[in-house]
Parts: C-alpha cells; sequence; structure tokens
C-alpha cells in the first residue's frame, strides 16, 4: 500500500449512481496531495470523481464552481459536510464520502 | 419497572372500559338523555355521499384546546392496542384525538401516511390535493381504487380513509396550494405533513409551517430512494427546509416520479414513517402530568415550559437533527445521516429571515422563479418549429420522408417500446425542456 495514496469509499444515492454508470459504492485510492501540494480534500474529491470515474459527460449535473451543485448533500462518514467543513475538510484513509441528490418526488 | 407500570396503565384501561360499559348501558336503556358523544362516528362507511365534508369551518385551536376529549367504548376497543403502549397510554390516544393535521398532497407518500394516521385516530385530518386520480397513480397510490380514476384524489382518499376509521373528521381541500393561499390553510392544523412532489411547494410548505410556528414532517422518493426529516420541531429550534437546503437544486437536475419513475412500496414505506413521525410529534404534546415520560422523549428535547427542562441555549447545544434515507438497493438500506442543523442566516427561520406572511398572502414571493422556473436551465428550450408531434411524423414516416431517427431515452425506456428502425442514443437522463 503507497502512502501516495488514501483508500476511500465512494457511495453515491439519490439517482447520482446514474453519473457513475449505475455503480452505487466503489473504493478508489485518491492521490494524498493535488497538483499544487495541498492535501486532498473533498473539493479535490470531486474533481477527481468528475475526471476519473463519472461516465455522464454533463459535469455540471455533478460539479459547479469547483465544488458540488446545489441538491447534493455530503456526508462524510454519516454526517453533513457543514459539520467537517465542507470541501475543505481533509480526507482520511477509509473515510466513507456518500453524495445524496435531493428528492422531491412523492 | 416497565412490567408493573404497564400493567397498572392496563388496569387503568380496564376499569375505564368498565366505566364505559356501564354508561353505554345507561345510555341504551334512555336514562341519560343528550349525551355529549360526538354524532359524527355514526355516519357509517357510505363516504360517497357526503360530499358537503368541505364547506365544515374548522374549529380555532383555542376552542378545541379547551373542550374535554373523552373516548367512547368504541374507541376504547379501536384503539386499545396502541393505547396499552408505553407511549401512547390514554393521555397520548386523547391528545391524538384532540390533534389536526394536514396531509398536502394525496399521491404515494399521501396515502400510506394518511391510512396510518387515520387509523391511529387523529381528530381532524385535512387533505390538499388538486389533481385527479390516473390510472398511472394506482400501483403506488393505495387510497385510490380503479372506479375512481377521474374523480377528485381529495374526495377518493377521504372516502377510502372513512372505511378504514369514520371517527376522524376529514377536511378536502380541493384546490392547488399558492403562496396566497398556503397561510390560512395551514394555519387551522397543528401538524403539517409535505407529501408533495417538487422543490417550489417543499420551500413554499416549509416557509408557511417556520411563519405559523407549526412542526413540519417532510419526505420525498425517487425509483428506488427516499429522504425522510422532521423539520421546524419543536417550532423556532429545529431546521427548516431551507435550513437543510438553503439553494435549490438547477431546474434540469430535478426528476418527478412521473420523468424517473418510482417503485410504489419505496415511495409507500416513507409515507408510513411520516406517519410514524408525526405519531411522535403530537404524542411529545400530551399531559406530562398524567403519564410517565414516553421513551423518545430524551429530556433535551422537551418543551421548554417543561419545569426541569435544561437552559434553552444548552438545549440547542445538545440537540442533534437527522434525516432517514433509504436506498432499496443498496446493502445498507437505512440510514440516518446526522444534519448541520438551524442556519444563522436562514432566510426563513433566522433572526435575519425576510419571509413574513405578509410576502407570502400578497404573492410576491415567486417560488417558482427562485427554483429556477420551468426550461429556464443551460439548454433554451424548444420552440414551437423544433418539436413534432406523432401523427405528423408519422405521416412524413408513410411517405418516406421521416428521415433518421435517433431515440434519445435510456436503454431501459427504449426496451419497453421503441420506433421502428430507431438508432438508441441515449443522452444522459435525456432531458430536453419544451417550451
Ligand atoms: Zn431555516
Amino acid at each position: 500500500m503507497s502512502a501516495d495514496t488514501i483508500p476511500i469509499t465512494i457511495e453515491l444515492a439519490g439517482g447520482l449512481e446514474l453519473l457513475f454508470d449505475n455503480e452505487k459504492k466503489f473504493n478508489i485510492d485518491l492521490p494524498t496531495k493535488t497538483k499544487d501540494g495541498n492535501a486532498a480534500n473533498i473539493n479535490y474529491l470531486v474533481d477527481h470523481l468528475c475526471v476519473h470515474h463519472m461516465k455522464d459527460t454533463r459535469r455540471d449535473m455533478f460539479e459547479i464552481n469547483g465544488t458540488v451543485r446545489a441538491g447534493i448533500l455530503v456526508l462524510i462518514n454519516d454526517a453533513d459536510w457543514e459539520l467537517e467543513g465542507e470541501g475543505e475538510y481533509e480526507l482520511q484513509p477509509k473515510d466513507t464520502i456518500l453524495f445524496v441528490s435531493t428528492l422531491h418526488g412523492g | 419497572m416497565e412490567k408493573f407500570s404497564l400493567g397498572s396503565e392496563n388496569l387503568d384501561l380496564r376499569i375505564r372500559i368498565a366505566e364505559l360499559e356501564r354508561e353505554l348501558a345507561d345510555y341504551r336503556s334512555g336514562a341519560v338523555a343528550n349525551s355529549t358523544t360526538n354524532g359524527h362516528a355514526t355516519h357509517g362507511l357510505d363516504g360517497e355521499d357526503e360530499e358537503d365534508e368541505e364547506e365544515e369551518e374548522l374549529p380555532t385551536p383555542e376552542d378545541q384546546d379547551d373542550k374535554a376529549v373523552r373516548l367512547d367504548l368504541d374507541e376504547f376497543r379501536r384503539y386499545g392496542r396502541q393505547m396499552i403502549m408505553t407511549e401512547v397510554g390514554l393521555d397520548g390516544q386523547l391528545q391524538l384525538k384532540r390533534s389536526k393535521v394536514l396531509l398536502i398532497g394525496a399521491g404515494g407518500l399521501g396515502c400510506p401516511a394518511a391510512a396510518y394516521l387515520a387509523g391511529a385516530g387523529i381528530g381532524t385530518i385535512g387533505i390538499v390535493d388538486h389533481d385527479l386520480v390516473e390510472p398511472s397513480n394506482l400501483h403506488r397510490q393505495i387510497m385510490h381504487t380503479v372506479e375512481k380514476v377521474g374523480h377528485p384524489k381529495v374526495k377518493s382518499i377521504i372516502s377510502s380513509l372513512k372505511r378504514i376509521n369514520p371517527n376522524p373528521k376529514y377536511i378536502a381541500h380541493n384546490y392547488a396550494l399558492t403562496p396566497e393561499n398556503s397561510i390560512e390553510t395551514l394555519g387551522k392544523y397543528d401538524l403539517v405533513l409535505d407529501c408533495t412532489d417538487s422543490p417550489q411547494t417543499r420551500y413554499m410548505i416549509s416557509d408557511a409551517c417556520v411563519l405559523l410556528g407549526k412542526p413540519l414532517v417532510s419526505a420525498s422518493a425517487l425509483r428506488s430512494d427516499g429522504q425522510l426529516v422532521v423539520l421546524n420541531n419543536p417550532p423556532g429550534e429545529g431546521p427548516c427546509y431551507r435550513c437543510v437546503f438553503p439553494k435549490p437544486p438547477p431546474p434540469e437536475s430535478v426528476l418527478s416520479c412521473g420523468e424517473g419513475g418510482v417503485l410504489g412500496p419505496v415511495v409507500g414505506a416513507m409515507g408510513v414513517l411520516m406517519s410514524t413521525e408525526a405519531l411522535k410529534v403530537l404524542l411529545s404534546k400530551a399531559d406530562k402530568k398524567k403519564r410517565r415520560k414516553p421513551a423518545h422523549l430524551s429530556p433535551d428535547i422537551r418543551p421548554a415550559d417543561a419545569k426541569d427542562a435544561p437552559k434553552k441555549e444548552e438545549s440547542l447545544e445538545q440537540k442533534k437533527f437527522y434525516m432517514t434515507i433509504y436506498s432499496a438497493f443498496s446493502d445498507t438500506p437505512f440510514r440516518t445521516i446526522r444534519m448541520f442543523g438551524k442556519r444563522k442566516t436562514c432566510q426563513a427561520c433566522s433572526p435575519v429571515a425576510t419571509i413574513t406572511k405578509e410576502s407570502m398572502r400578497n404573492g410576491s414571493l415567486d417560488y417558482v422563479a427562485f427554483c429556477g422556473g420551468k426550461g429556464s436551465g443551460k439548454y433554451p428550450p424548444l420552440t414551437k418549429d423544433e418539436v413534432i408531434n406523432v401523427e405528423e411524423y408519422s405521416k412524413l414516416r408513410q411517405n418516406k420522408e421521416g428521415g433518421l431517427l435517433i431515440d434519445v431515452r435510456d436503454d431501459v425506456q427504449f426496451g419497453i417500446c421503441a420506433l421502428e428502425n430507431s438508432i438508441s442514443k441515449k443522452f444522459g437522463l435525456n432531458r430536453l425542456p419544451l417550451a
């Protein structure tokens, strides 16, 4: 296991899995540092997912202005990301990050 | 200890039942003239004929609270199985009977939620919906039946609910909720259930609940996923819908059940959970002096007026807010996630809020525009000239002028039916906004 990557689990729900070829859960090895040498945070993860894992071409269904778009809840180990520093949260090994699209149907 | 207390409560109930049986015998023998029983239990099951129900005026909350509410023998028999629970008891049942609950939406969420609330003996149940029953509703909207297709949903659901329990007073609001009428409509109730299906109604209902100080049980579902959250609970302390979702989603990402599909039991499960949360909110208001504290009420969520309640700020500090999410095909279908809570800058519920009853009543709040409106996504809506209807296209094809037909729907929809010689080229979630 390399120290250059952090093993994390990604989960998708509320329809976001459709952007990722219907994968609801997968593990990734995220580079520890960004190109600029900063620690990998959620915003970096979002970009990484768009570039390497998203199958749908419409990036703006997931990412807008460098972070997740409105209408997506981000849960860091089952807690709202706003409790953890939002996009600035630095990922730790074995973190589970859940992206849930808010639903409106009834 | 649990056993002892449960036993004694049970005994109380038996004594009360015996008392009532005596009263009933007296009543039957004519010894008691003009008894105060509340008439509407005798309506019978022929819901069809009671079309005049919606004209009835609701008593103001003040009248109702002062009126002594009692249960008759049939009600003891009907509700006994839930009354012997520690969390309910006689006071809990009386509290349910005193309560007035409004369900907004008589669809996939509203049907099961209303069925259990009616069954539980809520005193007054109001339902808002302006739609008619359609065949495509029947796989999930379990209070509507084949013979009700084409009828107003509110009439259909109320006639079904009366067959479950004729006791509650049912109020039909056969119109669409708007910013202008929402304060008036919601104001007469104690608790609101948001069973609607669009972001704009969800923001509007939450705003009205905040302004009126009503707790709100909110749920939603799409495909195999559901979400459930209790908002503005207790009023003024819990987060509102805007606290949880300060910014609306981009319109092109919003799918209705009609567009995205939905599995019946998934939306049904969410509706059932809504009714449980509604009962919890209502039971928490029952008279604590007469019964032990329900197990689900931890000391930090008792109302501020309870004698030994912690100071308001402390209790807010400790209080955590959760959302339940359901993902039917996931390895862990039910999860409870911790939410951020009340937002200091919330437009609806914070000290710097800008939304007022007046701005709702006079219609100056445009929820459709706030949520991006229809067809205001990044793709311009198609013009009339760019759209062709099926009859016209069929004629073109007959004349061999059909051109190349590209079907942009997903594989599942293409698999269900497709036109001959069309080419499947799926286009993401394939939403082309129409003008
Ligand atoms: Zn708020």
